[in-house]
């Protein structure tokens, strides 16, 4: 799982069964200062996150499938967890 | 996932049991401000999609899972939506960046 911040939204009005109904968000995952940014990415929302929050994401196709309770879901980034905070040792 | 502008076709005759009948079409994936990233990549199309829509496009086993018959067929990328709207906030807007100590976001 990965840290990342929501920065947009994305409406699909034609979509796969498996997209119907659910948020699209576009994330940008986190890194620490002097790192480069990985490139962004499209995942599915499961708990209701918005543009500037901070959330946590499933990347792997497995545990969405566990996720979203569809064993043949075609959906590999699901967002879990909207975060609170971090501690990184200093 | 990942975005993709649709710039073209592909027709193959001869393909894998399981892939017969499904259209091909040549994808540039972008990133959020819509940049190309790499070199174009063939994708199935699930979602009736044409030249110059923007797409969202799902890679390796879930592209064969996003199929409509067969499951288990080689496909590693497949366009599973047509984005009709796309709100992106510039990133100066937020710290992109994990410091150390406390980082609490709420």
């Amino acid at each position: 799982m990965i840290l990342g911040k929501v920065l947009g939204t994305v409406v699909i009005t034609i979509s796969h069964p498996h997209y119907k109904n659910r948020r699209v968000l576009v994330v940008q995952p986190l890194c620490m200062p002097g790192d480069t940014p990985s490139e962004d990415f499209i995942a599915l929302d499961n708990t209701q996150a918005g543009i500037g929050d901070t959330v946590l994401v499933n990347r792997e196709g497995n545990g969405a499938r566990q996720v979203l309770n569809n064993p043949e879901a075609c959906v590999i980034s699901v967002i879990v967890g909207i975060v609170d905070s971090v501690y990184i040792e200093e | 996932m990942l975005f993709g502008r649709v710039c073209g076709t592909a027709v193959c005759t001869i393909k894998y049991p399981g892939t017969e009948g499904l259209k091909l079409l040549v994808v540039q994936p972008l990133n959020k401000k819509l940049e190309p990233i790499g070199s174009v990549q063939v994708a199935a199309d699930v979602v009736d999609a044409g030249i110059g829509d923007l797409c969202v496009m799902v890679r390796s086993r879930e592209a064969a899972l996003a199929m409509p018959d067969v499951k288990f067929v080689p496909i590693d990328l497949a366009l599973v939506g047509i984005v009709d709207e796309l709100a992106v906030s510039s990133e100066d807007e937020f710290d992109l960046f994990i410091h150390p100590g406390w980082n609490r976001f709420s």
